[in-house]
């Protein structure tokens, strides 16, 4: 495969053919020392037990609690209550459905506007043009940033009066001059396109490593073949970045659920900007502490997230499985 | 769009490429030169409103170059605004939990991938999953186990887990362990398996492969990670958010929404707390670009 893991060890120490995962399991199967299983068992265990105590415990708990009504404060206070959160969200909080709608626009923006252009980036910078390394400088400097130190970048550019795309449209200090994060008719897109700003230059960077995978030879073959630029590129080079792909599509729908710090630091997810993420935790921080509610969004959050993830997982270890 | 007046190298070879004329990409260039000046404006806004003081601003307005231009809102940021005390509160919590985060998940990876063992795969896969869950899902229980682990007050002021960095600590470390333990393990697994089988006719126990066979192969892949998760951290905004309520023990990341509260209408001032909190990341970048990039590859070239 076309991993960077592999250019980053050196050559006498790779597996033989090209890396792959090959048990020679002849000498590797043999009995351990008591010792050695006493290493082996902490090696395993410690991490597997953090790992269950701190991520998986605390999703099993999610799902536990959404059944339940609980203000937070004592534990014997926790009362079960059915399915009567799931119905509280889908029908009597008002929030619910606009959060949804916009996890959505997001997921679409995040897949038509954002990936595309850091695809367009990367093809573009890919070619040794001149000042490549410089491009590619600039456009990946918002990877860098937190989500949250973008939503206070953006805030300065999109301010009402003394914010500087206002000052470029000549509406600055007008009446006609839009609050971008505070009004609820477009505060999303500037969000999005705040957000955009850094997916597209991690996308980039991600196909740039893919693009140089690809093997010179196949473009050759297309080009003997007759085929023009853009078809080599949509009928070769990227059917070969499959990989790749598979990963850009998960990490923009998983970016997409998680979008939450953009939106939490302008106004803590509300007034336009509702994401399921936000209300999650609206219901937990806020003054009724509403944890059944709280986690029944979580749980919603939960479910949608685990079709990405399970497809990740079945392309990355499907083939193991079987190999 | 532009792509059109740029041909990609059809017959792409170095000794081709040498001899001919390199090819005009006049319309590349201005689709990317318009791009990038785009991607610098929102930064370059704030450096430029962090340089003014805000005696400038208020007289001749935000747009406009005159006035004075000095680092006095860097400096009351720092230390009016506390940002010296956040700046050291992300330099606690980010250090241990980054050689944590290493370590754990190369001792996690070093098992799976080195031992074969019937479950090597699912834990694998346990632990890759735990890392893309999304934090909010787990956020309302981890912090009711907080609130509920008792301490005794000498240990924390708030006699439970909560306002420590501890838990900061320990929750990012578990989050991030799933991602490591992945690119770590790929990259075990290609190392070659002559390496340990030597060790093991000479009589090396488990913990000599793994100390002085293995270890000292992966450091590539360590000073990677490291670049990264030394970024993933400091950048992380939601769990102190969670965990913290005492101002004065955030990191930077999560602090600097306060100050939008604080001074609100100081624009000069906030825009100063945002470029010393891009400046750590912007320093690690120039000085470790190749690492951090390496990073952010590794987990995703594997299909």
């Amino acid at each position: 495969m076309s991993s960077t893991a592999q250019e980053l060890i050196p050559p006498e120490a790779r597996e033989p053919g090209g890396g792959r995962i090959r048990r020679s399991s002849g000498g590797r199967v043999r009995r351990l020392a008591g010792r050695d299983k006493v290493v082996l068992a902490l090696m395993v265990g410690i991490p597997t037990l953090i790992e269950l105590v701190l991520v998986w415990l605390p999703t099993l708990m999610s799902v536990g609690l959404s059944f339940t009504s609980w203000n937070g404060l004592d534990l014997a206070d926790i009362r079960p209550a059915g399915t009567g959160n799931y119905q509280y969200i889908t029908q009597d909080y008002p929030p619910f459905w606009p959060a949804v709608q916009h996890n959505l626009l997001w997921l679409l923006f995040l897949a038509l506007i954002a990936t595309p252009l850091g695809l367009l980036l990367a093809v573009l910078l890919d070619q040794n043009i001149r000042g490549s390394k410089i491009y590619q400088s600039i456009f990946f400097a918002p990877v860098m940033l937190s989500l949250a130190l973008i939503g206070i970048i953006w805030q300065l550019f999109y301010q009402r009066d003394n914010g500087l795309l206002n000052f470029l449209l000549g509406t600055a200090g007008t009446p006609q001059a839009v609050d971008w994060f505070g009004d609820s008719s477009v505060n999303i897109w500037a969000a999005m396109i705040a957000a955009t700003w850094r997916h597209a230059g991690y996308v980039m960077l991600l196909y740039l490593a893919g693009l140089k995978g690809v093997d010179p030879s196949l473009k050759e073959a297309a080009a003997i073949d007759g085929a023009n630029s853009v078809q080599t590129f949509f009928r070769v080079v990227f059917p070969a970045m499959r990989p790749i792909n598979i990963v850009i599509v998960v990490i923009t729908i998983i970016e997409s659920l998680r979008a939450f710090d953009v939106v939490y630091v302008i106004n803590r997810g509300t007034n336009g900007l509702e994401m399921l993420s936000a209300l999650v935790i609206q219901n937990l921080v806020g003054e009724g502490q509403v944890i059944g509610v709280g986690s029944a969004l979580a749980v919603v959050l939960l479910v949608i997230s685990l079709v990405p993830i399970v497809f990740y997982l079945s392309r990355t270890f499907g083939k193991e499985n079987k190999a | 769009m532009s792509t059109t007046t740029a041909r990609p190298g059809t017959t792409d070879t170095a000794a081709l490429r040498a001899g001919s004329r390199p090819r005009r990409h006049y319309g590349t260039h201005i689709f990317l030169t318009v791009m990038a000046v785009m991607w610098l404006i929102p930064l370059g806004w704030s450096l430029y409103t962090a340089l003014r003081p805000v005696a400038s601003t208020n007289q001749y307005g935000y747009f406009s170059f005159a006035g004075d231009f000095n680092f006095g809102n860097f400096a009351q940021a720092w230390t009016q605004g506390g940002f010296s005390t956040y700046f050291w509160n992300s330099v606690i919590i980010t250090v241990p939990a980054v050689l944590l985060t290493l370590f754990l998940a190369s001792l996690m990876a070093f098992a799976v991938s080195r031992v074969s063992w019937k479950f090597n795969i699912t834990l694998l896969i346990m632990f890759t999953a735990g890392n893309l869950l999304p934090p909010q899902v787990l956020a309302a229980p981890l912090f009711e186990m907080a609130k509920h682990f008792e301490v005794p007050y000498s240990f924390s002021d708030s006699g439970n887990m909560l306002n420590t960095y501890i838990i900061v600590i320990a929750v990012n470390t578990a989050f991030q362990m799933g991602f490591c333990t992945f690119v770590l393990s790929n990259y075990m697994k290609a190392l070659s398996a002559d390496l340990t089988e030597a060790a093991l006719v000479d009589g090396a126990g488990i913990w000599r492969q793994y100390r002085e066979i293995i270890m000292p192969l992966c450091r590539p892949a360590f000073a990677a990670l490291g670049t990264l998760q030394v970024i993933f951290i400091y950048n992380d905004y939601f769990w102190p958010l969670i965990f913290i309520q005492s101002g004065n023990r955030l990191p930077i990341t999560t602090a600097i929404n306060n100050l939008q509260g604080e001074f609100l209408s100081n624009y000069n001032l906030l825009a100063a707390g945002a470029v010393i909190t891009v400046i750590p990341t912007l320093v690690i970048y120039l000085l470790l670009q190749r690492q951090f990039v390496a990073g952010l590859t590794l987990g995703s070239s594997k299909g």
